[in-house]
């Protein structure tokens, strides 16, 4: 009974097979316009929105031979002359190159590393107050300066630093101090960069943080208060290893990501003050500032596609281990 | 010892009076407290400076410069802001037209976009998936970008050019996407379609419905994007009719021309007075009025957000 029931479906297969071809119209030959009409309302779905990707992210991907071009707008894409990689040669002889990888890079690396220490701090110390209502005070408003836009917090950044702002005239006076042109001074702003995108951001990693301590059984902790463990002892033993992860997934993603700045940040906060460049200017404003403000096609289009090639493995690299720690964070 | 062992036996009896039993120290509760309070206060000061400059008198803030507690409180400065109300209803108007069209199509297309390639049925979902996640690792930039949507789309200064960028998101795509995988068994929607019901009726009474806390997220996420774009506008626009909310106040930081030069049109009686505004307080109550929306609405929807931001959380 068994041995019939599994052949004789084995044996209609075959039949199927064999006589199919036969009846086949033209477009059933082909897998793809036969699934086209088995899932046309998918695909329908699919129409726009893949117009408007197509549109937006990958006719620009097109647009990047135009690093090896010398281009004007009446020739276009197509039509203006080639000139090789000349304007990657231009770009590596100056001193900017250098300088706004540097800036880019050393900038993310410290926002990785103080972000991601602030944030588990700020998430173990919320977890532990002993009133949950306080704690969720606090939680909201350290996450309020998150939803400002750059400009606004370019403005709180003014009121404070302006020659007639409250350092100047007010913090000065308390302690007794030397006024400082901020603005003017470009060795004091790494550490303004730094301190206001921490204020800004720090908010969002504690989100994720307090998201990953609440999903720790609390069994574990129970365990560990019967065998006689302190509340430090428990954040050492049990809390911190229950974060590894997602620290080191986190903190993946970012360093994926180190090629790319936040324009918002570099752009707003110093106000486009020249003097600052040395030490404001990244990637991101560097191209924007040579294609709108001085009109420089061939280096603003060689530092973008330096910018995204780079950028590329990174990500790749940075996805690559993820996948080796964990595969459920592996993004493709 | 005593005192563990009596913590455990209260624990195995009841597990919320074991998890209070194992709280910090009272000294220790105070001193984060401590900390967390004027950390508190370091995220709230500086928007109540802005305020306060924005009231502050112009001879007390020559005097004094900025400060939390001006000597002689002024509200000049907003009556000249409201007396050339129609510029700012003006930016109010393009930033909320471009946050309630941006958000429906960015919400709509997302759902489009991620409801089939969740589905095992469909053959070319990897293909689709890819075609959208691909945007996260490489992009061509700015130049090329910049060109195609000046040159070719000819969308500079059209308030679309502040739409169109943002609708489609590979990282709200993720979201959407794990959310229908996780939460949306194919075999509800088998059933429907035993009765008879068509895909585009399924997306739209099944699929919709059972995503509401995906929406909400996409929808907060998307709208606040819109309501703080600057970006776009710097790049695309320079005809002040399509300035927004953010561009104008960026453009009010940059130079207090922008302010003075409209309002000496409005009316020439206003142009002897202007004397008498300081341009500081001006800008600064530009910045009140441009934050005031988010800091109250603030309240209302940041639980919302933080749900949001832990369902995406699940993955990356």
């Amino acid at each position: 009974m068994t041995t019939n029931a599994s052949t004789t479906p084995d044996v209609k297969i075959t039949l199927d097979k064999t006589a199919a071809p036969k009846k086949k119209h033209f477009w059933q030959k082909s897998g793809f316009v036969k699934e086209l009409v088995k899932n046309k309302a998918m695909f329908l779905m699919l129409l726009f929105p893949f117009i408007l990707v197509f549109v937006n992210y990958y006719l620009p991907m097109f647009g990047v031979v135009i690093a090896f071009k010398n281009f004007n707008y009446v020739d276009g894409f197509l039509s203006s002359p080639w000139s090789g990689l000349q304007n990657f040669k231009f770009l590596f002889m100056s001193d900017t190159a250098w300088q706004i990888t540097r800036n880019t890079i050393l900038y993310n690396l410290v926002f990785i590393v103080l972000g991601l220490v602030f944030a588990v701090l700020f998430a173990l110390a919320l977890n532990e107050l002993r009133s949950k209502f306080k704690a969720k005070l606090y939680q909201s408003i350290i996450f309020l300066p998150y939803f400002l836009s750059w400009v606004v917090v370019a403005y709180l950044v003014l009121a404070f630093l302006d020659p007639n702002g409250f350092f100047n005239k007010t913090i000065v006076n308390l302690f007794n101090l030397q006024t400082v042109d901020w603005y003017a001074s470009p060795d004091y702003w790494p550490f303004i960069l730094v301190a206001v995108n921490l204020w800004k951001n720090i908010g969002y990693g504690i989100v994720i943080y307090i998201a990953g301590i609440a999903g720790i059984d609390q069994e574990y902790y129970e365990a560990a208060i019967l065998d006689g463990a302190s509340k430090l002892q428990q954040i050492r033993y049990i809390t911190i290893p229950f974060l590894v992860p997602f620290m080191i997934v986190t903190s993946l993603i970012s360093l994926g990501n180190i090629f790319r700045s936040d324009f918002g940040l570099f752009y707003q906060i110093p106000m486009q003050q020249g003097l600052l460049a040395p030490t404001t200017e990244v990637l991101d404003t560097y191209i924007y500032k040579a294609l709108i403000m001085s009109g420089d096609l061939g280096m603003s289009s060689a530092a973008g596609l330096y910018q995204s090639v780079v950028g590329f493995f990174t990500v790749l690299t940075a996805n690559w281990v993820v996948g080796k720690i964990s595969k459920e964070n592996k993004i493709f | 010892m005593k005192a563990i062992n009596k913590n455990v036996s209260l624990g195995l009896k009841n597990k919320n009076e074991s998890l209070s039993l194992n709280s910090i120290s009272p000294t220790a509760n105070l001193v984060l407290n401590v900390i967390f309070t004027v950390y508190c206060i370091a995220c709230m000061a500086p928007l109540l400076l802005i305020l306060m400059v924005s009231i502050t008198d112009q001879t007390s803030l020559v005097l004094n410069g900025y400060s939390f507690f001006p000597s002689k409180i002024n509200f000049d400065t907003y009556r000249y802001l409201f007396s050339d109300i129609e510029k700012l209803l003006r930016a109010y108007g393009v930033t909320i037209f471009t946050c309630v069209v941006g958000t429906f199509f960015c919400v709509l297309f997302t759902m489009l976009y991620a409801y089939p390639i969740s589905r095992k049925s469909f053959k070319y979902r990897n293909f689709f998936s890819f075609f959208m996640f691909f945007t996260m690792l490489f992009q061509g930039g700015l130049v090329p970008w910049y060109i195609l949507y000046t040159k070719y789309l000819h969308l500079q200064n059209n308030i679309f050019a502040m739409i169109m960028p943002a609708v489609m998101n590979a990282f709200y795509v993720l979201i959407a996407k794990t959310f229908f995988t996780i939460n949306l068994p194919d075999s509800v929607l088998e059933a429907a379609r035993i009765d008879g019901a068509s895909e585009f009726k399924i997306f739209y009474k099944i699929v919709i419905p059972m995503s509401t806390p995906v929406i909400a997220t996409i929808a907060l996420f998307s709208f606040l994007g819109y309501w703080n774009d600057w970006y776009l506008c710097l790049l695309f626009i320079n005809d002040p009719k399509y300035f927004n909310l953010q561009y104008s106040m960026y453009q009010a930081l940059l130079s207090l021309q922008f302010l003075t030069s409209s309002l000496a049109q409005v009316s020439p009686g206003v142009a002897s007075e202007l004397a008498n505004v300081p341009g500081e307080t001006l800008r600064m109550a530009m910045a009140i009025i441009g934050v005031g929306p988010i800091i109250f609405a603030y309240p209302f929807f940041q639980r919302y957000f933080i749900k949001g931001l832990t369902i995406g959380a699940v993955k990356g």
